[in-house]
């Protein structure tokens, strides 16, 4: 299987699948400056004309959905075929309005009257965008957005799904979801589990796949194998039967064969994910990214807010240690309350810890909530700030941090400085997490939102390898533990060479926590270090795979 | 002439939403006439015809609304229209 174009997303929903794709189509927006309609008149019966195709396309639908959704359709469709919709566009034809504005804007008056309304006529707002979205994309002579009608049993493609989306599926022809975006937590990944459909999310460049290429769905392992040969199906059914036996061999605390203890930690990002891990075989949390609290908000969450956030974080994990990542936001994530003008180069500009230096009032802010949040659930909270690169803002941060009576201070390494620099950085600091996935944007200076550059930022380059073992060296000279989050950390063969580099903790999607706990728990620290050297010596991404593999116990190819 | 005009109370224990507020569109819609409803005591009428303006209306059970039609045989479908009013809708089937 190993010629096959193999990716790697993270499965949320176990289950094997194999089939081809169907792409959901975004919604799409009118155009920002569409041109005003040259003939009103004409304008209103292309529009009459869309309106009452959507209707019909609608109708359609209705006659083959079950009773309840038969209702919803049938009601969305006289929706479409409104004279007061229609009507309400005319005049924003009339005002200067391209068709699909002024249907976008129609719709949209009829959506704020519904959402002021509250209860159920708020919940039809999502079927009149349905209207509107047919409408819009029909006016710019484009398809449909959304779920296309399946005709065979298929494999769903999306950037992310929307619950409805989800939910609106028809279950006996969707062998499995894909998502581009979206987390372990996320309503996607929820939703298919539920209605135990396999799906994997955060596959790279899963939208760009043509529609009708066969895909082969590991909702276990995260694998998705494109244009799969004829056997690979059985294959990936006897591992994944192999794999779970292998899974549920072992748990509790993480450690190699020899009882080498590496802490198998969570990421999470707001507090519903907290719960959910929080009920997981997990030693505590290792990333807590707190951005949520901040992006996409007008002002600045007040310390209330933020208590209230913190302390149902802090409950669920009870004495299990909490890692807290303050606020990573920047140029690249502008925050509308602490906009600091646009930037040259983002992720070379003002964010993370850069961003705190120029407005402290948030670092204090938020510091002083996690104290708060601290005391009052007397749980192991550690706090840690993202871009530090310096010894000097390594200080500056630990010095904030504890004059706001938090004990234990840490830094993000993902800087290659503060790699390099590990000794005189963790000086200043209790502990180090590497972020691998910025560590190799700057090591291999490859944008990560740069798809086409996906093979520099293999987590598997060397020369990240490299950083990371600097940086561990530094931890074992000032006897302070460094632990990875991130990608790597989640690859049950990568973790095992980030344990033989020296790293403690490995913080990952508490899916993918098993896998990892099963790949220690079948070498001793000897091979790991082993691996560690032999990944080292190598000269590519791959070679570095392929020689750890050679050292892996045979039962890895279940797990990996 | 002046229009017709009827009043008449919701039977419908949903009020004019979802499945009665369809119907009742889609038998306005029938009779081929500019048929308006309005709250008694409320704000301007709506077209009969519009799900959108009759949703929003938000006429609840046992409100009472204004039936208002112009034209050859809007008598009669008027009182059609009442009819359909006076009952239940949502208990059907």
């Amino acid at each position: 299987m190993s010629a096959m174009d193999t990716r790697h997303g993270i499965g949320v929903s176990p289950g094997i699948a194999v089939g081809p794709v169907v792409q959901v189509r975004p919604p799409v927006r009118p155009p920002d400056k569409e041109p005003a309609t040259a003939d009103p008149a004409a304008s209103g019966k292309q529009i009459r004309r869309v309106l009452e195709s959507v209707a019909g396309t609608l109708e359609s639908l209705a006659g083959r959905a079950g009773p309840t959704a038969q209702e919803i359709l049938t009601a969305t469709a006289m929706m479409a075929r409104d004279p007061g919709l229609a009507a309400a566009a005319d005049k924003h034809l009339a005002g200067g309005s391209g068709p699909a504005t002024a249907v976008d804007a129609a719709a949209e008056e009829y959506c704020a009257m519904f959402s002021a309304a509250g209860g159920y006529l708020a919940e039809r707002v999502t079927d009149l965008r349905d209207v509107r979205d047919r409408a819009v994309a029909r006016l710019l002579g484009l398809q449909d957005p959304g779920v296309p009608e399946l005709t065979e049993p298929s494999v769903i493609v999306a950037h992310d799904l929307a619950p409805a989306e989800t939910a609106s599926l028809q279950r006996d022809l969707v062998l499995a979801i894909v998502t581009e975006s979206g987390g372990p937590t996320s309503h996607t990944a929820i939703l298919a589990a539920q209605m135990g459909i396999p799906a994997v999310v955060q596959l790279p460049r899963a939208v760009a796949l043509d529609v009708g290429t066969i895909l082969a769905v590991d909702g276990s392992t995260g694998e998705v194998f494109v244009d799969p040969d004829a056997g690979t199906e059985a294959t990936l059914i006897a591992r994944s039967e192999r794999r779970a036996e292998a899974l549920g061999a072992t748990s509790g605390p993480g450690a190699t064969s020899d009882g080498h203890p590496v802490a198998l930690l969570a990421n999470i990002g707001t507090a519903d994910d907290a719960e959910r891990a929080a009920v997981l075989d997990v030693e505590g949390v290792g990333l807590f990214r707190t951005e949520f609290l901040f992006l996409g908000q007008e002002i600045a969450p007040t310390l209330e807010e933020q208590v209230a956030v913190y302390t149902r974080v802090f409950q669920a994990f009870g004495p299990r240690r909490i890692v807290v990542r303050t606020l990573d936001a920047g140029a690249d994530k502008p925050l509308a309350f602490a906009d600091l003008g646009s930037e040259e180069n983002p992720a070379l500009g003002r964010r993370g810890l850069r961003l705190s230096a120029e407005r402290p009032e948030l670092l204090d802010t938020q510091l002083t909530a996690l104290s708060t949040a601290t005391r009052t659930t007397g749980a192991d909270v550690r706090v840690m700030a993202p871009m530090v690169a310096t010894a000097e803002e390594a200080a500056w941060f630990a010095r904030r941090v504890r004059e706001h009576g938090l004990p234990v201070a840490g830094v993000m390494i993902e800087v290659p400085a503060a790699a390099l620099r590990s000794r005189h950085v963790l000086a200043e600091v209790d502990f180090a997490s590497i972020g691998t996935n910025d560590l190799g944007q700057y090591t291999l200076a490859a944008d990560r939102m740069q798809g086409e550059l996906a093979t520099l930022l293999d987590p598997w380059q060397p020369a990240v390898l490299d950083l990371v073992a600097a940086a561990c060296d530094g931890g074992r000279d000032t006897g302070k533990p460094i632990g990875v989050c991130g990608e790597p950390a989640a690859d049950p063969l990568l973790a095992l060479v980030l344990t033989g580099l020296g790293v403690s903790s490995l913080s990952m999607a508490p899916t993918r926590v098993p896998a990892v706990r099963a790949a220690l728990h079948l070498h001793d620290l000897r091979t790991c270090t082993a691996m560690a050297s032999a990944a080292r010596a190598a000269r590519s991404p791959r070679d570095a795979r392929d020689a750890v593999l050679a050292l892996a116990n045979r039962l890895m190819s279940d797990l990996i | 002439m002046s229009p017709s005009q009827r009043t008449v109370t919701i039977a419908s224990s949903v009020g004019l939403h979802a499945r009665p507020a369809a119907l009742f569109v889609q038998a306005a819609t029938a009779t081929g006439l500019p048929v308006q409803i309005g709250k008694v005591g409320g704000d301007d009428p709506v077209d009969a015809r519009s799900i959108l303006g009759v949703m929003a209306l938000g006429a609840k059970f046992g409100e009472e609304v204004v039936l208002t039609a112009d034209g050859d045989g809007a008598e009669a479908a008027l009182d059609g229209l009442v009819e359909l009013l006076s009952r239940d809708l949502d208990a059907q089937e």
